[in-house]
């Protein structure tokens, strides 16, 4: 069933903004002035800085909840800047802070809007609200019936994603969505997001002002100022170990080396192999075991693989002989998905600088210690550095490039938005 | 002759003069409800139309029941006609008010949430706002109901329907045998008839009001 959604599913369009511009009556000053802004399909980009700066205007703009009085949008290649925005926002979800969700009607019926908007038939909606309940990861038969006050926040905002995609729009746009969360459940949303992103490649614009939420949810972050004027536009990696300017690297804030751990996941560095036994060995095999090791300690693994202690030489001794009694049990465990940042954390608390990796059902994979954690934090620093080099290379010349044509004669638009 | 021998002999006529007052107020608490909701959200955008709305609907209430249903007779003549005018006319303010309330008073971040997911003007009247300004419109039906039950009675000086009739004809022969009790059985009756009506309100407010919105 997965797949035939999959295939049917609309994956994401680009989104070209240009010279996006907005004036309120009675201010001299642009709310936002001429942004300029390509998102390829499947992309996520996150709006980030401080209040005010314009980032939310923006994001309405799109599917012009807020009316530009400049410039131009394009989605999928498609000029929506003066189609009926009720026939653009049907094709851009649209998930706000503390979900949005009507109170006066059911999870289904709320995920079920704009399916019947787009006059879908009754049974394809009543399939569709299953699935997408089934997608952000609540049961159907649970909740399809619950009214939004009888679901916690973070369920709420779950309804409220499964919402917004029910049309299954290609563009998913998102205004501080998981702002009025608590931290614990705003980082199983943000991971359920990035899931969900991973199965169905929406381009997604989403606003914050928390710089470590821009860090993990965007492929690009573009980091704004005052009037939406894009102070940098680029991966977390480059923004993080090359920020363009004072600006960016005030809102990149200290521990930039920290946040980038972020960024990479255990997985992606080398985990090493380490002795295990299972309890159900025989006690001779665990001193086999630990004498041919060649290390100190071997870790105990239960039933189901899972990694259950630690033991050292010596452990049985003191322990006389008795395996349910030696050795220290297993408190902290990261698994593959987990980011570098969680594996120090996890080793710097450990007694022993190590720590399990598990995989599905907690089954025991590898292990990380210190070691593998500075090797692989120095290779990523090194490479991103290089990458920032060229990168500013590049920019450089694309910006000369840039100034050389602008001196030549500014296009109407623009010359226009600067006379104004 | 004692109060229940009284409605007992007459309970034919009371009964009719109870149905006419019931059917009058009923018809017209619907005409004054459509009227009240569609001044509600014509207005309810703008600062100075809801206002005057309400300014205005809350004027005509303070006419003095009897004047106004002595200037509609000029107007409109005996009977029916200045009865429903004027009951209309009462039965609009709390009605506009509690629409205008209401409708002003849903949250701004749903109405731009259902703008967001792209329902149009019309549906987002028809499925969020309206549905979530309900309870305190029924509540300003509840309230304009019970005033023209009273008001209702006043009709009858202009020959209207109702038990106001039996009011006023007790009124008129004051010092007869029956006057005191004609003039009981009209108060009673209206009194009974509000209660009955605002039970039906009740019941209509379960079932009208989802239960996620039901305090």
């Amino acid at each position: 069933m997965s797949e035939t959604t999959a295939s049917s599913a609309a994956t994401g369009a680009t989104i070209e903004l240009e010279n996006l511009t907005k004036r309120y009556p009675g201010n001299p000053q642009p709310a936002v002035d001429g942004v300029s802004m390509e998102i390829g399909a499947g992309e996520t980009v996150v709006f980030v800085g401080p209040s005010g700066c314009g980032k939310s205007t923006t994001l309405k703009m799109i599917n012009r909840l807020i009316e530009p009085t400049g410039g131009r949008i394009r989605i999928g290649g498609e000029d929506v800047t003066r189609i009926d925005p009720v026939k653009l926002r049907r094709k851009v979800g649209y998930a706000i802070q503390s979900s949005g969700l009507f109170p006066h009607m059911t999870v289904a019926q709320n995920i079920a809007l704009v399916p019947q908007l787009n006059g879908w038939p009754k049974s394809r909606i009543r399939s569709r609200v299953e699935e997408m309940l089934d997608l952000v990861g609540l049961d159907p038969g649970e909740f399809r019936g619950r009214y939004p006050r009888q679901l916690s926040g973070g369920q709420q905002q779950r309804v409220g994603v499964a919402r917004a995609l029910a049309a299954d729009p290609p563009v998913l746009l998102m205004d501080e969505p998981f702002g009025a969360v608590d931290p614990i459940t705003r980082d199983h949303l943000q991971d359920e997001l990035i899931r969900l992103q991973h199965e169905l490649h929406k381009t997604i614009v989403f606003v914050t002002h928390d710089f470590d939420e821009a860090i993990k949810l965007g492929d690009r972050i573009a980091v704004l100022r005052e009037r939406s004027h894009i102070a940098q536009f680029d991966t977390p990696e480059a923004i993080l170990t090359n920020p363009a300017d004072d600006f960016v690297s005030g809102f990149v804030g200290a521990g930039a080396a920290l946040k980038r751990l972020n960024l990479t996941r255990v997985r992606d560095v080398g985990i090493s192999d380490w002795p295990t036994v299972t309890v159900d060995d025989p006690l001779q095999h665990v001193l086999d075991r630990l004498r041919a090791s060649g290390g100190n300690e071997i870790l105990l693994v239960d039933k189901q693989g899972r990694p259950y202690k630690w033991l050292r030489r010596g452990d049985l001794m003191r322990a006389k002989g008795s395996l349910a009694r030696a050795g220290t049990p297993v408190h902290y465990t990261v698994s593959r998905d987990a980011t570098l940042r969680d594996a120090l954390e996890a080793v710097l608390t450990d007694n022993a600088g190590r720590v399990a990796v598990t995989g599905r059902r907690g089954r025991y994979e590898g292990v990380v210690d210190m070691e593998t954690l500075m090797n692989s934090v120095h290779e990523l620093l090194e490479a991103d550095r290089l990458d920032a080099l060229e990168h500013q290379h590049d920019t450089e010349e694309a910006g000369s490039a840039r100034a050389h044509s602008g001196q030549e004669g500014p296009d109407g638009s623009g010359g226009e938005a600067e006379k104004a | 002759m004692n109060f229940w021998e009284f409605v007992g002999s007459r309970h034919q006529q009371l009964l009719t003069d109870a149905y006419q007052h019931a059917s009058a107020v009923f018809q017209c608490m619907v005409v004054a409800t459509v009227l009240g909701v569609l001044i509600g959200v014509a207005t309810y955008r703008s600062e100075w139309a809801g206002n005057l709305a309400t300014v205005t609907t809350s004027t005509v209430l303070t006419i003095p029941s009897l004047a106004m249903i002595g200037l509609l007779i000029p107007v409109v003549g005996l009977g029916v006609p200045p009865t429903v005018t004027a009951l209309t006319l009462y039965g609009l303010l709390p009605v506009v008010r509690n629409a205008i309330v209401g409708l002003r008073g849903v949250d701004p971040a749903l109405v731009d949430a259902a703008r967001g997911i792209g329902m149009s003007r019309a549906s987002r009247l028809l499925r969020v706002e309206l549905p979530l300004a309900w309870p305190p419109i029924l509540t300003g039906i509840r309230v304009s109901t019970q005033m023209l039950m009273g008001i209702a009675a006043i009709a009858a000086y202009a020959s209207g329907p109702g038990l106001g009739n039996e009011i006023f004809r007790g009124i008129a022969s004051l010092g007869s045998r029956n006057a005191l009790n004609q003039v009981l059985a009209g108060t009673l009756g209206i009194i009974v008839l509000a209660l009955l009506f605002d039970a039906a309100y009740v019941l209509l407010g379960r079932l009208t009001i989802p239960r996620g919105i039901r305090v």
